[in-house]
């Protein structure tokens, strides 16, 4: 089986600008949705209490609701969390209440209420670990970036690292932009995503740009579009098979993993698919516009006379 | 040209069998087992114990799987949950005649039931974390500053008293925030106050300050006596827990310092976490009282009579007591209690020291009550155990007390430990909990695996379609990874969570990009023409510099998370680190192993089966086998 007969290679940088003006759109937007809709941070980040209850019939969210209401709670949210038995109750963090005995004077709550309650998790979040875990991230994603564009300018040139990593952060704001615009839940188990995506696209920039050296070093009399175009569509069938295969890994765990690896596969699918089209689509432009070119790559070599043009002699 | 030396052959083989022996473990599941340890330091656990034990389950007809001694205690393993159940019934009764005085702990637990072999090996089964096997997490935070000013408070009356003692005449001893300010009236006075306090006090750091008539001494704590302080306090803390919880009869409870400031305490098959905050949060306090022993006052106590103003409490050897209900001094003048020896007899001993305040009333109370007994208290949750009762030999002044006399070296520390167990160092406030129960642990356990088990198999199915030999060889080579990644948490015992098994699944999906690659470039270097043994040795050759800078991309990100992660991140970063690792080595040197063994001997061979290689201006089948 072979999916990918290509017969000449495909001219992507020809549309390289219609690319990067579709980016650059997408990208604007998830800006603006970070911005006007926000991240729902999950507990982890905001402080506050996660409290998980099953109940052997389906629950009765709105009674639930009424219980709380009547024991003094406010600002929670309850919802169903996977199957109609299981209920999510989210309380926020409040000064005055004593926040450690909140898991129990809720049970209690629901007891008098709604029977045949079984706590299955409780989490509880203190503000001083939310911020940590807010700047801890941070901080991760920060050491990411250095760490990434360090090793590609000492690897190959400070043209493919940066963009690179202009084209998979181009990716995280598209991931985070997604997480805006739904309002899905932002946990740490997301971040870890994000960062794992980060880390596994900008690999398929490298492959990419692996190419781009070895025909620039190889082939002559190319343009730098047609060499970026050669690289790219020799690739781009393990590009395909590659991120089809992770792809199929993360779609098994977004339907057998459950509702606490829901959010987790879901980013990563967005990542890989923006992984793929930013790291072909964005950074080789990218690479294009900063001004790429052979002489960068190839060492002149000492000419001797009367070689011929392989440089052998004899 | 596509053969390995022999020793690469070796080395791989030996990694795969290294691997399918410490993933062993992982696949013999846990059998039901019961655990007793002891709960105070002066009770070893020995053969003695596990004897006790082995006749103790013999005599109530219960069957046994094996019974061990280890570093924890002693481990009853059982055939199933009920004889579990009644094992541990007849062992508490066993143990701990006297439910109010509980001397060992006896918990539930769970055997790994692998053989013997392995795990004389140190081949155990992965450590699972909480949110797979339920129970009760905790991160409490200890509140520093509190017990920094808790030690200057205590300071300030050590000068006050020392001052008085050299005579010399101070305006005042306050604490202001972070420091103490002595106040003086003239320079000659403040000289002589300076030396007295450099020679009595060498953790404060003194400067001089104010003018004319307001003179001031600004003392501060030194930076190194700040974090002795500081490290006492989280060690305090953390001993205190360890006592506490022991009353939980949890079979393996963590308790560690996580940064300068914070412990975690992790309660595996734990449920009550009203009850395991309790414990956590609970406020010893320690009371000096008098022994009440006028004639007759305490049989007439033991008939039903108790004397107004006395309690009756049972001392450590059994024997009542009497002890007043008045009270001497409490915990808090206490600031330290360290088991050591008398300077004379040589005997062991427990050094108490009381601060200014404590020892004065002491040195009172000694003068008017030599040759009387007193009592040290523990009082929790409204009940009180009598530590020690020594007799007053004589007048103790300076707030340092030494308790001796018929004590061994292990009741010394006991009791040393007990005194300064009895409060905690510094408050501690829970900042983050989070509970799983069992069901719910078993349920992520099997989404992990079913996730894992799908992916793998949705994989494999497309390799050897698409690649066919080649594919196989890759799905090999990515089950080698597999096998290598579980078997090196097994061996470094790390904990695996959800978001490890998470990371074992993703680490897989990426992990088959290294063998795409190589496929892909041997179909390339076929499709150009190159013969197949010399597009098997090219393709591996090219592919390898790819593999390994994306490989190393995917490192700076799992280490990022690894150094910046908790709690649940961490345990995704090791995992993905891990197998970013071993997926180097699978992919490669085990699947060109295998791809060496397959077609390496020949010389020349016809075609490759690595699917259908088309080639453009040829529409036919060329290599297909």
């Amino acid at each position: 089986m072979e999916f990918f007969r290509i017969r000449k290679d495909i001219p992507f940088m020809r549309h390289a600008l219609t690319f990067n003006i579709v980016s650059l759109l997408t990208f604007l937007l998830a800006v603006f949705f970070l911005f006007s809709r926000g991240l729902h941070l999950s507990v982890e980040f905001t402080g506050g209490t996660l409290i998980e209850v099953n109940y052997t019939q389906a629950a009765d969210l709105e009674k639930i609701r009424d219980s709380l209401g009547k024991a003094g709670h406010s600002d929670f949210a309850v919802q169903n969390f996977g199957s109609s038995q299981d209920v999510l109750i989210r309380l926020p963090l409040k000064a005055e209440q004593n926040t450690a005995k909140i898991g129990e004077a809720v049970m209690q709550a629901l007891a008098i209420e709604t029977s045949g309650a079984t706590l299955r998790r409780v989490e509880f979040v203190g503000p001083q670990v939310g911020k940590e875990l807010a700047e801890n991230g941070a901080l991760a994603l920060l050491l990411v970036i250095i760490g990434i564009v360090v090793y590609l300018a000492f690897r190959f040139e400070w043209r493919f690292s940066v963009s690179a990593i202009i084209a998979n952060l181009h990716d995280v704001i598209i991931i985070l932009g997604f997480f805006a615009f739904f309002q899905w839940e932002f946990s740490l188990s997301v971040l870890a995503a994000v960062l794992a995506v980060l880390g596994y696209s900008v690999n398929e920039s490298v492959v990419v740009f692996d190419r781009v050296r070895e025909t620039f070093k190889k082939a002559r009399g190319l343009t730098t579009p047609q060499v970026l175009d050669h690289a790219i569509t020799s690739t781009i069938s393990r590009t395909i098979i590659t991120h089809g295969a992770t792809q199929m890994m993360v779609l098994s765990m977004l339907v057998f993993g459950g509702e606490t690896l829901h959010y987790f596969s879901l980013a990563l699918t967005i990542g890989i698919c923006f992984g793929i089209y930013s790291s072909v689509l964005v950074a080789s432009p990218l690479v294009m516009w900063l001004g790429v070119s052979r002489e960068q790559f190839v060492r002149p070599k000492k000419t001797i006379e009367g070689a011929n043009s392989d440089g052998a002699v004899v | 040209m596509n053969r390995y030396p022999l020793w690469k052959y070796l080395t791989v083989a030996i990694a795969l069998l290294l691997g399918l022996v410490y993933t062993l473990p992982n696949f013999f599941g846990e059998s039901p087992a019961v655990q007793v340890s002891s709960t105070k330091a002066t009770i070893k656990v020995d053969d003695k114990t596990r004897d006790q034990v082995a006749s103790a389950l013999q005599t109530a007809g219960i069957d046994t799987d094996g019974i061990f001694l280890d570093s924890h205690g002693v481990k009853v393993r059982l055939h199933n949950g009920d004889s579990q159940l009644q094992a541990r019934d007849v062992l508490e009764k066993q143990f701990n005649p006297d439910p109010g005085d509980p001397q060992y702990v006896v918990a539930l637990n769970l055997l790994s039931s692998s053989p013997q072999w392995l795990t004389s090996l140190h081949a155990l089964p992965m450590y699972l974390g909480l949110d797979l096997r339920g129970g009760v997490h905790f991160l409490l935070q200890v509140d520093m500053k509190g017990a920094l000013t808790k030690r200057l408070d205590s300071i300030g009356g050590d000068l006050r008293s020392l001052l008085r003692d050299k005579t010399v005449r101070h305006a005042g001893i306050a604490r202001e925030g972070e420091r103490l300010v002595i106040r003086f009236r003239d320079n000659d006075t403040r000289a002589k106050g300076r030396a007295a306090m450099e020679d009595n006090q060498s953790d404060l750091l003194l400067a001089d300050q104010g003018e004319g008539e307001d003179l001031k001494l600004v003392a501060t704590l030194k930076p190194e006596a700040m974090k002795r302080i500081q490290e006492f306090a989280i060690k305090q803390n953390m001993s205190t827990l360890h006592n506490r919880i022991n009353e939980l009869g949890v079979a393996e409870p963590v308790i560690a310092q996580q940064g300068a400031d914070r412990i975690v305490v992790q309660l595996p098959g734990v449920q009550d976490t009203a009850k395991a905050k309790d414990l956590l949060g609970r406020t010893a306090t320690l009371e000096i009282r008098m022994v009440d022993d006028t004639p007759g006052a305490l049989e007439a106590a033991q008939a039903g009579q108790v004397p107004f103003g006395a309690d009756v409490y049972v001392e450590r050897g059994g024997r009542p007591l009497l002890v007043k209900k008045q009270v001497v001094l409490t915990g808090d003048r206490l600031t330290d209690a360290q088991p050591g020896f008398d300077n004379q007899t040589h005997e062991p001993a427990v050094h108490l020291t009381l601060d200014s305040a404590g020892s004065r009333i002491f040195k009172d109370v000694t003068r008017d009550n030599v040759g009387k007994r007193m009592a040290i208290l523990l009082i929790e949750k409204g009940k009180g155990e009598v530590v020690t009762a020594p007799v007053i030999r004589s007048e103790i002044s300076g707030g340092r007390v030494q308790i001796s006399g018929r004590m061994s070296t292990m009741e010394a520390n006991d009791t040393a430990l007990l005194l300064r167990a009895g409060s905690l160092a510094a408050p501690m406030e829970i900042i983050e909990e989070r509970a799983i129960g069992p069901s719910l642990g078993a349920e992520n356990i099997k989404k992990g695996f079913q996730s894992t088990l799908w992916g793998f198999s949705a994989i494999a199915v497309f390799m050897i379609v698409y690649y066919m030999l080649f594919g196989l060889v890759s799905v090999l080579a990515l089950a080698a990874n597999l096998l290598f990644l579980v078997a090196l948490l097994s061996l470094l015992q790390a904990t695996l969570t959800l978001p490890g098994i998470a990371a074992i699944a993703l680490t897989l999906g990426m992990a088959i990009d290294a063998n795409v690659l190589i496929n892909e470039r041997i179909r390339e270097e076929l499709r150009n023409g190159s013969s197949p043994q010399a597009a098997i040795h090219t393709g591996y050759e090219r592919a390898f510099g790819t593999i390994l800078d994306s490989n190393i991309t995917t490192l700076i990100a799992g280490i990022a998370l690894l150094i910046f992660g908790s709690g649940p991140v961490r345990g995704f970063a090791v995992v993905h680190c891990l197998g970013i690792l071993t997926s180097l080595f699978s992919a490669v040197v085990v699947s060109r192993a295998l791809i060496n063994l397959i077609h390496g001997r020949r010389r020349k061979i016809e075609s490759l089966a690595i699917g259908q290689v088309w080639k453009p201006g040829n529409t036919g089948n060329t290599a297909a086998n």
